[in-house]
């Protein structure tokens, strides 16, 4: 009996080679050239940071371009203003952004220099989300098997999560944070930071929810009806078929899904009043930016990081799962 | 082979992000176990706050760094605020016991249906401004006429209404601009009079260098509107609590009086050592600077004492002009915070009133008749 079950997981190992590659195969990637390969794609790594300071580079230009050549007052059509001041209030120099970001957060004796500062509270705010994110993926991953599983369930439950997006968050963060003040079960207690993954992992399931239930399904007819002459039961095909077929979906669903529960963290930080994010430092030094212009543009660049940190890190993902992803859909 | 690699390599990918997710999640976790050791026997409070931590609660920090809230047998967890949760409504709602908040905001929910009272007015004066260039023409709340008037809105714009109100003034007659975290809106020109808080936001502008000179700006280049100085004066941060609990829960009723006690012991030494408060609340985790941090304090300070009743005692004149204030006062939407009288459960002496007799013959100072404000020096960006 055992032995059969095994000698079936082979063959069914051996379909999935044969089947997962799929129509993929005819175009698969270009072959490998062990040496040539390996240098070109240094070459182009090298490339791509050239061309990512280029543009960081460029930006600052146009930063400082449009300070010395625009008007003052910004530009103002009627009573809209469609490009900004270009007073130090509005518009700090680049120089003195970088500057502020090495120079301590106060003047109090044990205060951090800004980037620090920023850092550590991007950090909080990065743990924050990818707990979320984590969440996310369970469950969006979950209703996707359901759905696909089930059609009704599909039916039934795809209007809801379209519709559970257009909550508008502002409502719905304090409601989060006053049902997490009352869970207390033993010894766990609901702390202030799950409110904010949780609301993160809100925003982070529905792409990946979505992501899911078209990868899921994507595996062709005569995909499932090999597996089906090989006798491979749900699981099997699930495991063997369904999710290698699901990754190139799967991948930019997660990749939006983490930006989106960096999104969600730190706006549900603002929303809530939690310390120690990103989301409570951009208010804070919101506050201050009459006196100090350049420091409330530390947290923005913290943010910004932030957000490249996310969507890097399933990147990493991506080169793992790279054996699955010969045709990935876009995003 | 290749195959089990990689998946080993997933797996281990997968260990690793759930490792640093949960590592990361630990540690918020763990300033809250300090908090929590010895903690049994201490009745457990939680206290909202209207805002971010900052000098403006520094007698509820020093009440809590200086443990005066645990010599009453209770564990406060102050929460503060600063996004979209608003204190009354999380005291309502039964997420806090007590929370901070001003009278005609609260006053507004009271009308919607929150049973809330008033068990201690801590602020015994309003704390409002607005600021305008001295070179603006407005002197008083009837220039304002044809003018562009900043407003924070959200409840906090009913002084403004009220005491333009007083003058004839409507909402029509004015343009209102919501104004953001800070003043730049002002010093750039889309505001002619901004509202500011004499702890906050009036500090933001004397920390700001005036580009026209490169020095800091003074005093004298605005014209400063108190509101105080006006009937549109309304009564800002006070003490809230469950007016059902208050009246049925014993518990709670000797949980208030005691957490009263430690809030007026918070204050007295807030008054007494401002300079300490206010490192206090650094370490508490407001983000500005010592020199503005002090101001705030020493502001504060300013508007809560010389309380001639004792701290925290209602002022009925200061109530009753609240309460006119807001019934006469209408924003540009054509709201109202309220349009009746509000209940008489909406505030009582009773509470703080037992709390200054427990402690009478302390030798604490309970009304400030030797309150002196200090000097403060603000530096450029508040830092």
């Amino acid at each position: 009996m055992t032995e059969v079950g095994a000698r079936e997981a082979n063959a069914v190992t051996d379909a999935a080679a044969v089947v997962a590659p799929g129509d993929a195969g005819a175009r698969a990637a270009p072959p490998r050239r062990p040496g040539a390969g390996r240098g070109g794609r240094a070459g182009r790594g090298f490339a791509a940071w050239i061309w990512g300071l280029v543009g960081i580079l460029t930006i600052a230009l146009i930063w400082e371009g449009y300070k010395l050549l625009g008007p003052a007052d910004g530009v103002v059509v009627g009573d809209l203003r469609i490009m900004p001041r270009t007073t130090d209030l509005a518009m700090p120099h680049v120089w003195q952004m970088l500057g502020r970001l090495f120079e301590p957060v106060t003047r109090a004796d044990d205060a951090l220099p800004l980037w620090a500062a920023v850092a550590l509270a991007a950090l909080t705010t990065l743990g924050i989300a990818a707990a979320g994110w984590l969440v996310g993926v369970v469950v969006g991953i979950g209703l996707a098997l359901v759905m696909q599983r089930w059609r009704i369930a599909e039916w039934g439950l795809l209007p809801w999560i379209v519709l559970s997006q257009t909550v508008p968050l502002i409502a719905f963060a304090p409601i989060v944070k006053s049902w997490g003040s009352r869970v207390e079960i033993g010894a766990f207690e609901w702390q202030d930071w799950m409110s904010v993954a949780l609301i993160a992992s809100y925003l982070a399931f529905f792409p990946i929810a979505i992501g899911a239930l078209k990868g899921l399904q994507s595996p062709d007819r005569i995909h499932t009806e090999l597996m089906e002459t090989y006798a491979a039961g749900y699981w099997q095909t699930l495991v063997k078929l369904r999710f290698p077929a699901a990754v190139p979906y799967l991948l930019p669903a997660l990749r939006l899904g983490a930006a989106n529960a960096v999104i969600g963290a730190v706006v549900a930080e603002v929303s809530t009043g939690l310390q120690g994010g990103i989301g409570r430092i951009l208010i804070q030094f919101a506050g201050q930016a009459s006196g100090d212009p350049a420091k409330a543009w530390g947290p923005i660049f913290g943010a910004i990081v932030l957000g490249l940190v996310a969507a890097g890190s399933v990147a990493l993902l991506g080169v793992i799962l790279s054996n699955y992803r010969r045709n990935e859909e876009h995003a | 082979m290749n195959h089990s690699r990689r998946r080993f390599a997933t797996i281990g990918a997968i260990a690793l992000s759930a490792a640093l997710a949960l590592t990361a999640c630990a540690a918020p976790g763990d300033g809250d176990g300090d908090g929590g050791d010895g903690g049994d026997e201490l009745t457990q409070v939680k206290l909202q706050l209207q805002w971010l931590p900052q000098g403006q609660f520094a007698g509820y920090f020093a009440a809590q760094e200086l443990g005066y809230f645990e010599d009453e047998g209770l564990d406060v967890e102050i929460i503060p605020s600063g996004g979209d949760i608003v204190p009354q409504d999380a005291l309502a709602n039964g997420d806090v016991d007590y929370a901070i908040a001003w009278v005609p905001k609260v006053l507004g929910s009271i009308e919607q249906g929150a049973n809330l009272t008033d068990i201690a007015q801590i602020f015994q004066r309003s704390g409002t401004l607005q600021v305008s260039f001295a070179d603006s023409g407005i002197d008083s709340v009837a220039d304002f006429e044809g003018k562009k008037i900043g407003s924070w809105g959200f409840g906090n714009e009913w002084e403004i209404f009220a005491a333009m109100a007083a003058e004839g003034l409507d909402s029509s007659t004015v343009q209102i601009i919501t104004q953001d975290f800070n003043m730049n809106a002002f010093l750039q020109g889309d505001i002619d009079a901004a509202q500011a808080m004499t702890y906050n936001e009036y500090a933001q502008l004397l920390e700001t260098a005036n580009p026209d000179t490169g020095e800091l700006y003074q005093p004298d280049d605005f014209n400063v509107i108190s509101y105080q100085d006006t009937v549109g004066a309304m009564l800002q941060d006070a003490i809230w609590a469950d007016t059902e609990r208050l009246e049925s829960d014993d518990e709670y009723q000797d949980t208030t009086v005691k957490f009263l006690k430690a809030v007026i012991r918070g204050w007295v030494y807030a008054a007494e050592n401002p300079e300490k408060a206010s490192e206090i609340t650094i370490g508490e985790g407001s983000g500005w600077g010592p020199s503005h941090e002090l101001w705030m304090v020493n502001e504060t300070n300013k508007l809560i004492w010389p309380s001639p009743n004792g701290i925290g005692v209602m002022d009925e004149a200061a109530w009753d002009a609240t309460v006119a204030g807001a019934l006469s006062a209408v924003n540009e939407s054509g709201a109202s915070p309220i349009t009746e009288e509000p209940p008489a459960s909406a505030w009582s002496n009773e509470w703080i009133q037992q709390a200054l007799d427990e402690l009478e013959g302390e030798g604490l100072d309970l009304t400030g008749e030797n309150f002196e404000p200090i000097e403060v020096e603000l530096t450029e960006g508040g830092n």
